[in-house]
């Protein structure tokens, strides 16, 4: 469903703050597989999936998503194929729209937006049921601004505005990062169940390690710009917290000498 | 007083058009101190060649769009700061009017008939009778801008002023809506202008400078009277009231014999106080905000 072929990003080449982010990254999800993606600050994570999304062009390498070759597509052209959430509360939604305002542009994504009424009220009736499978009593708010709500009401509406129109990749970007203990555990049952539905296949950034562990069938651990682990479901199964903090150590030490030996 | 209603209310429709840039993209657009006068020009121009008054002012409406294609091109297309985009095509226009003008400054249209003559033969004009034709000219134009605005194009367009990254990500062209959305502005701007130059039965070169402060003043007043979270019914009606509400305080200023050079000055002077005032007002009247949860501490470990 999505492969990534030595995919490469630098930042500032060329001058001292020289950066290279993704350094020749190469990943196969096939349909349906669910990944997270753990990696210590700056381990180039959410450059992989602005990558992905197509809101940062890569240097070099190659995205193909569903066999088509996006490289040369910019992001709202991508977003036939994708859907984002993105770690602050407030980006994947218009806070001076409504409830429904906003779910009748999600609706539309990747399609061609025409003169036809935004709300109309067969519309209305499938968002106040998508609403509800969130268990917020959102579906009977349909006309309050998004703006009005908590940044937790917010960000599971923006979860299932990306997701309701099944896309062929998921994008998520510590999309619970900014919220509270609690909210951040409802956010993260919704994407489960919501990616389990319709077998969303799914790159999913966090920091919790135990929650990486728990959640999804693949886990991917990236350290200065590369994958340097990478667990199947069975072996995720089998590994706990502290199992990953000693390969990490072991292997970033093993990458660090590496390059200080090739340099 | 009846004639500063019914100006009131021809420029409303310049306010409307203000209302889609300023308000609903967010983009301080000074392309409307040129388009509008291209309006003028156009619609002046046609007429005096002998096209029937509606065609004309159709074409001016069609020459503000052009306008708007061009500032919005500047802009997306070629990443121009906003401001100076709108500038740029405004000092250009400036040219480009007075070659529709035919060279002139002033093109005087006393000969001929416009949209406005039936309604002067008719002894309608400076009559209650005359509002209650513009005002449903101008609301029939906003209840158009209504409608548009609540087609999927047009909430598309709503929120790229809102969260452009949001509706990228739902595969929406922002630069497709702000280039839509300056055109849509810029025709009505112009469109006003073809009207006005009809009313007052002239096109001059001059005729829209400082313009824009006239529609951010309409815009601003209107909204205020509302306030700021209404629906797009109410506070596009409420530009055409501050429409209204302007040419009434500068009729009043007049009255009081304020000197006519001096109202540009007065109508920054209102802009100021109308920008000024609400939020004076909600100082005094602090509203307590829903708190926003900050980054937790859910983030166990970690591997940093
Ligand atoms: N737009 C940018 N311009 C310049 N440098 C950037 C940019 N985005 C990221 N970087 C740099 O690239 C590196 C990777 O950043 P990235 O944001 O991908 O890290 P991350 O793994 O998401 O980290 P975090 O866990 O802190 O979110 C960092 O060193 C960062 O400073
Ligand atoms: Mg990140």
């Amino acid at each position: 469903m999505l492969t990534i072929t030595d995919a490469r990003k630098t930042f500032f080449p060329g001058t001292v703050n020289e950066k290279p982010a993704l350094r020749d990254i190469t990943l196969h999800l096939a349909p349906g597989d669910f990944a997270t993606i753990i990696g210590s600050n700056g381990a180039g994570k959410s450059t992989l999936l602005n990558a992905i999304s197509g809101t940062l062009p890569l240097d070099a390498g190659s995205i193909q998503i569903d066999g088509i070759v996006v490289n040369r597509m910019n992001d709202h052209r991508r977003a036939r194929f994708i859907g984002r959430v993105f770690q602050d509360p407030s980006a994947g939604t218009a806070p001076s729209l409504t409830i429904q305002e906003n779910m009748a542009i999600a609706l539309r994504r990747g399609q061609r937006r025409g003169l036809g009424w935004g709300v109309t009220s067969a519309r209305k009736a499938r968002f106040r049921d998508e609403l509800a499978t969130l268990e917020l009593g959102l579906e009977n708010r349909l006309t309050a601004k998004v703006g009005l709500l908590s940044g937790g009401q917010r960000q599971a509406l923006s979860l299932l505005m990306a997701t309701f129109t099944q896309p062929n990749i998921l994008l998520l970007d510590e999309h619970t990062a900014a919220l509270d203990p609690q909210r951040a555990e409802l956010v993260t049952r919704l994407t489960q169940s919501v990616v389990h539905q319709h077998g969303l296949t799914t790159l999913m950034v966090t920091h919790n390690m135990e929650q990486a562990l728990r959640v999804g069938n693949r886990l991917i651990m990236m350290h200065d710009g590369q994958v340097i682990l990478e667990l199947d479901a069975d072996q995720k199964k089998t590994t706990t917290v502290p199992d990953l903090l000693r390969e990490f150590e072991k292997i970033k030490g093993a990458t660090l000498d590496d390059r200080t030996l090739l340099s | 007083m009846i004639a500063a209603l019914e100006l009131g209310l021809i420029y409303a429709v310049m306010a409307l058009g203000v209302y889609l840039t300023f308000r609903i993209l967010n983009f301080p657009d000074l392309t409307v101190d040129g388009s509008f006068t291209t309006g003028a020009a156009v619609a002046a121009m046609l007429i005096t060649n002998g096209v029937p008054p509606l065609l004309a002012t159709g074409a001016g409406f069609v020459g503000g769009m052009l306008a708007g294609l061009v500032t919005g091109l500047l802009h997306t297309k070629g990443k121009i700061n906003g401001l100076l985009a709108g500038i740029l095509t405004m000092i250009a226009l400036y040219s480009i009017n007075l070659k529709i003008m035919g060279g002139t400054a002033n093109l005087a249209l006393t000969m001929q008939g416009t949209l406005f003559t039936p309604l002067a033969d008719a002894g309608i004009l400076d009559t209650g009778l005359s509002l209650v034709i513009l005002f449903v000219g101008a609301f029939l134009i906003k209840l158009v801008i209504d409608w548009f605005l609540h087609t999927d194009v047009g909430l598309a367009a709503q929120a790229t002023g809102d969260n452009e990254q949001m509706v990228r990500s739902f595969g929406v062209s922002t630069d497709t809506s702000k280039i839509l959305l300056l055109m849509l502005s810029n025709g009505l701007v112009a469109l006003c202008g073809a009207l006005i130059a009809q009313y007052q039965g002239a096109a001059d070169i001059s005729m829209g400078v400082g313009l824009i402060l006239v529609g951010l003043a309409s815009v601003i007043i209107g909204n205020a009277l509302v306030g700021t979270g209404r629906g797009i019914f109410i506070t596009s009606l409420s530009v055409i009231v501050g429409a209204v509400l302007y040419r009434l305080i500068i009729f009043l200023a007049l009255d009081l014999n304020f000197d006519p050079n001096d109202m540009k000055l007065i109508s920054a002077v209102i802009v100021v106080i109308a920008l000024l005032l609400p939020r004076l007002i909600r100082r005094r009247t602090p509203r307590a905000l829903p708190a926003e949860p900050t980054r937790s501490a859910v983030i166990a470990g970690g591997t940093q």
